[in-house]
């Protein structure tokens, strides 16, 4: 596999990502701190659904056949769940965080909340992403031809996009999750929960990607406008930005129109 | 005294530290701020005669164990402090690998201790200096709390300022240690992956002794401790002979081998590297080009290192000498002791700097007995820069107030009496001391390189022996940083001295060994299969 395959999945992959990162992140080193604190709450969920699974796993003996397959659902399915619940934790640790640092420091404008879901979604978005793909990616710069055993010859394709609607879904969910939160709007966070485990589930069907990206797509896109919408845009503050005419934005970078 | 001592933030050091030196927030940041006018125009000459003294004699700095804790705000003590461990370790042996070893730390001399040196000649000043410092610290034990976040100079400051202070910088600090950190291991995890020399057995150091190819397991273990056992008494022995040698003022001694330790480690371990990675993708280069490659680059670091240079390039360099020293560890450490190691060293870590006895709390409370800066050599500094905004007008407090430093205009600045460190630690001194402007302040951050050899052996030695796996890489490498934060955050909460191991390499260790055993057979399950979680 060439050079190119690695470079455009990496780029497919992890170039939204990226982007965002430098654009909105980069900048400013609280927001970098709450990304990797983010990450590190993601690994940490990851670390416990291992465990559950090889606990699973030991408690069944390792027989082989379908136990396999369900345990390894069951395992799918516990950690959007575990995931889930630690992202409901990462929200509590920084309401406790932005509260104490209103406290202390009452003139500078601590980060708001949406901005820290946006970041935490982005950070738990980037663990993941990076979790799923990069083994997969490394492989891709040796050796080998894909699909040699009648397997899609756009495996790598097919997970960088993959990857890619993970991490944009990550963000998303995490904007939706926290303004949940916030406003106590438990169906919010059941949405959330439920679509992880629609997203994960399909990609059981995992040899017919058309179906399992295409409607993964389409859940990202929702979930995009209902992020949109949670964070306070509107289709006017929309049209105002797509046409440059946003006079606060505008006036915010000091360009004049 | 020279400015820019490091402040030492820490329970010891700080209400005697006779250089008021604005500490950071989070306990590592030195701000320079402090030196009056008068003590700068003292200094000046001295650090002149010292300019030509360090050229000469590129201050020692007491070993690269010394730099392995990070001192938040105990900058000089402490990195000096664990920085003699290290040297110490280093110093006591005498294979190559030692002494490269103990040349690398070296190398990171950035304070010469020239300041040392220099003390002994400006026996006048410095007890002037120290005057003038010691009414600034009765100010300062008033302000205790104040004082801790800003620099000496500015005593007045409520301690709510102190506070957002602590908050504002936190931050920028924290990134300020990522950065370099990050560097680190991304090279040494870059070469791991791809020179193979570095992961190939090719013996071991003499003090590791202890095979590990033995047919059991317990024997394995067993082996690995006694190893861990020899290099951390090695350690102790060497962190006792340094004070030993600081309370007996064998400077010169001292400098001696940190210019030999640096001079093996820019030239030699370079040039096996070099080596190495042309091997590596087959490329010829001749002789003379190769001789003329390390020159240059030896050269150009120890002066960047041991005297003057562009703060980003003493930055570059001291990053480029840590990943070299972690590689030659990652080498030749054998596997299960590298762990062992790890993990005693962290403990050790802890018990010398936060147990009333321990060898670098000595180190330290006798050189501030001495009011004079630690060897400060083994240190990354993240400069420095401006300050701070000075609350009243206060004769010992115009060290507080001070220009923006900019490293290509160091020169230019030496006319106010700016201390001539060649590194960046030297902030300039204030030109217009008494001036009330508040300019906004930052102050530098530092750490030990120690700690960077450590967390790059454990990222390394999990890139190496991870099976070609990156997610144990990436998850021991969010656990080093965010074993950072922590201790930043912690050292904030308790100012004072805190070492940079044990958090990190705590978090790195159970994440490597849970990553390793239980996340990697799961996520190559679900690839194998194509499922997203």
């Amino acid at each position: 596999m060439t050079a190119a395959v690695f470079f455009g999945c990496a780029f497919i992959a992890f170039g939204p990502a990226l982007a965002l990162y430098i654009f909105t992140i980069a900048t400013e080193p609280l927001r970098v701190i709450f990304l990797i604190i983010g990450a590190f709450f993601w690994l940490v969920s990851l670390l416990f659904s291992s465990l559950f699974w090889f606990m699973a796993r030991t408690i069944t003996d390792n027989k082989d056949g379908p136990i396999q397959k369900y345990l390894l659902i069951l395992g799918v399915l516990v950690s959007v769940l575990i995931q889930e619940m630690f992202r409901f934790v990462y929200y509590k640790l920084l309401k406790k965080a932005s509260e104490g640092l209103k406290t202390i420091n009452p003139d500078e404008t601590a980060p708001s909340m949406r901005l820290l879901a946006y970041v935490s979604g982005l950070g738990f978005g980037i663990m993941s992403g990076v979790f799923a793909f990069v083994n997969t990616l490394s492989d891709s710069l040796g050796p080998g031809t894909v699909g040699i055993h009648g397997d899609s010859p756009q495996f790598f394709l097919n997970s960088a996009f993959m990857t890619l609607v993970i991490i944009l879904l990550h963000v998303f969910w995490g904007i939706i999750f926290f303004d949940g939160c916030e406003k106590k709007k438990w169906s919010s966070l059941l949405v959330v929960l439920l679509t992880h485990l629609l997203v994960s589930a399909l990609t059981f069907i995992s040899p017919h990607y058309g179906i399992n990206l295409v409607s993964t797509y389409l859940i990202m896109v929702l979930m995009g406008i209902w992020a949109f919408f949670v964070a306070g845009g509107s289709c006017r503050s929309l049209k105002l930005c797509l046409l440059c005419q946003d006079k606060d934005f505008l006036l915010f970078n000091q360009r004049s129109r | 005294m020279e400015a820019g001592i490091q402040q030492r933030p820490g329970l010891v050091l700080s209400p005697r530290c006779p250089v008021a030196q604005p500490r950071g927030p989070l306990g590592g940041v030195m701000g320079r701020a402090g030196l009056p006018g008068k003590l700068a125009g003292t200094a000046r000459s001295a650090r002149r005669c010292q300019k030509l003294f360090q050229a000469l004699l590129p201050p020692w700095l007491p070993g690269a164990a010394a730099g392995r804790t990070l001192r938040l705000g105990q900058h000089r003590g402490a990195g000096g402090a664990s920085q003699g461990r290290a040297m110490l370790t280093f110093m006591a042996s005498d294979s190559e690998e030692e002494v490269c070893d103990e040349r690398t730390s070296l190398m990171s001399a950035e304070s010469p201790p020239p300041r040392c040196c220099q003390e002994a000649r400006q026996g006048l000043e410095d007890r002037e200096s120290a005057a003038q410092w010691r009414s600034q610290d009765s100010e300062e034990d008033l302000d205790e709390d104040a004082d801790r976040y800003m620099c000496s100079g500015v005593p007045g400051q409520p301690s709510g300022l102190e506070e957002e202070l602590t908050l504002k910088y936190g931050a920028k600090h924290v990134i300020m240690l990522f950065v370099p950190v990050t560097l680190c291991m991304v090279v040494v995890v870059a070469t791991i992956k791809s020179v193979r020399f570095y992961t190939e057995k090719n013996g071991q150091l003499i003090y590791t002794p202890f095979t590990e190819d033995t047919p059991s397991v317990g024997q394995r273990l067993l082996n690995s401790v006694l190893n861990t056992l020899i290099m951390i008494s090695v350690i102790v022995a060497m962190t006792i002979f340094l004070v030993v040698l600081y309370k007996y003022r064998c400077y010169k001694f001292i400098h001696g081998w940190l210019i030999m330790s640096s001079l093996m480690l820019l030239f030699l371990f370079t040039y096996i590297y070099l080596g190495e990675v042309l091997k590596t993708y087959n490329v010829a280069m001749d002789y003379p080009t190769l001789f003329l490659t390390v020159w240059n680059f030896g050269a150009v670091g120890m002066v960047c290192i041991h005297w003057k240079g562009p703060l980003v390039l003493q930055q570059a360099y001291l990053i480029m000498i840590s990943a070299l020293m972690a590689l030659v560890f990652i080498k030749y450490l054998p596997e299960w002791s590298a762990w062992v190691i790890l993990g005693a060293i962290s403990v050790y870590d802890l018990v010398a700097v936060l147990c009333p006895k321990g060898p670098l709390r000595m180190l330290v409370e006798t050189a501030q007995e001495r009011n004079e800066p630690i060897f400060p050599a083994l240190i990354y500094s993240s400069a420095m820069v401006w300050t701070v905004g000075m609350a009243k007008l206060d004769p010992s407090s115009q060290g507080a107030l001070q220009l923006p430093y900019d490293p290509e205009m160091e020169d230019s600045y030496d006319s106010f009496g700016e201390p001539s460190y060649p590194e960046v630690f030297e902030p300039p001194l204030p030109g217009y001391p008494g001036d009330e402007l508040e300019e906004e302040e930052e102050r530098g951050v530092k750490l030990g390189l120690g700690d960077f050899i450590f967390y790059s052996v454990l990222v390394g030695k999990a890139a190496a022996t991870g099976s070609g796996d990156w997610n144990t890489t990436l998850a021991c490498f969010v656990a080093i940083l965010i074993g950072l934060c922590l201790t930043l955050l912690l050292l904030a909460v308790f100012k004072k001295a805190l070492p940079a191991l044990p958090i990190s390499i705590t978090f790195g260790l159970i994440f490597y060994f849970s990553t390793d055993n239980l996340v990697r057979p799961f996520m190559d399950t679900l690839a194998s299969h194509q499922l997203y979680i």
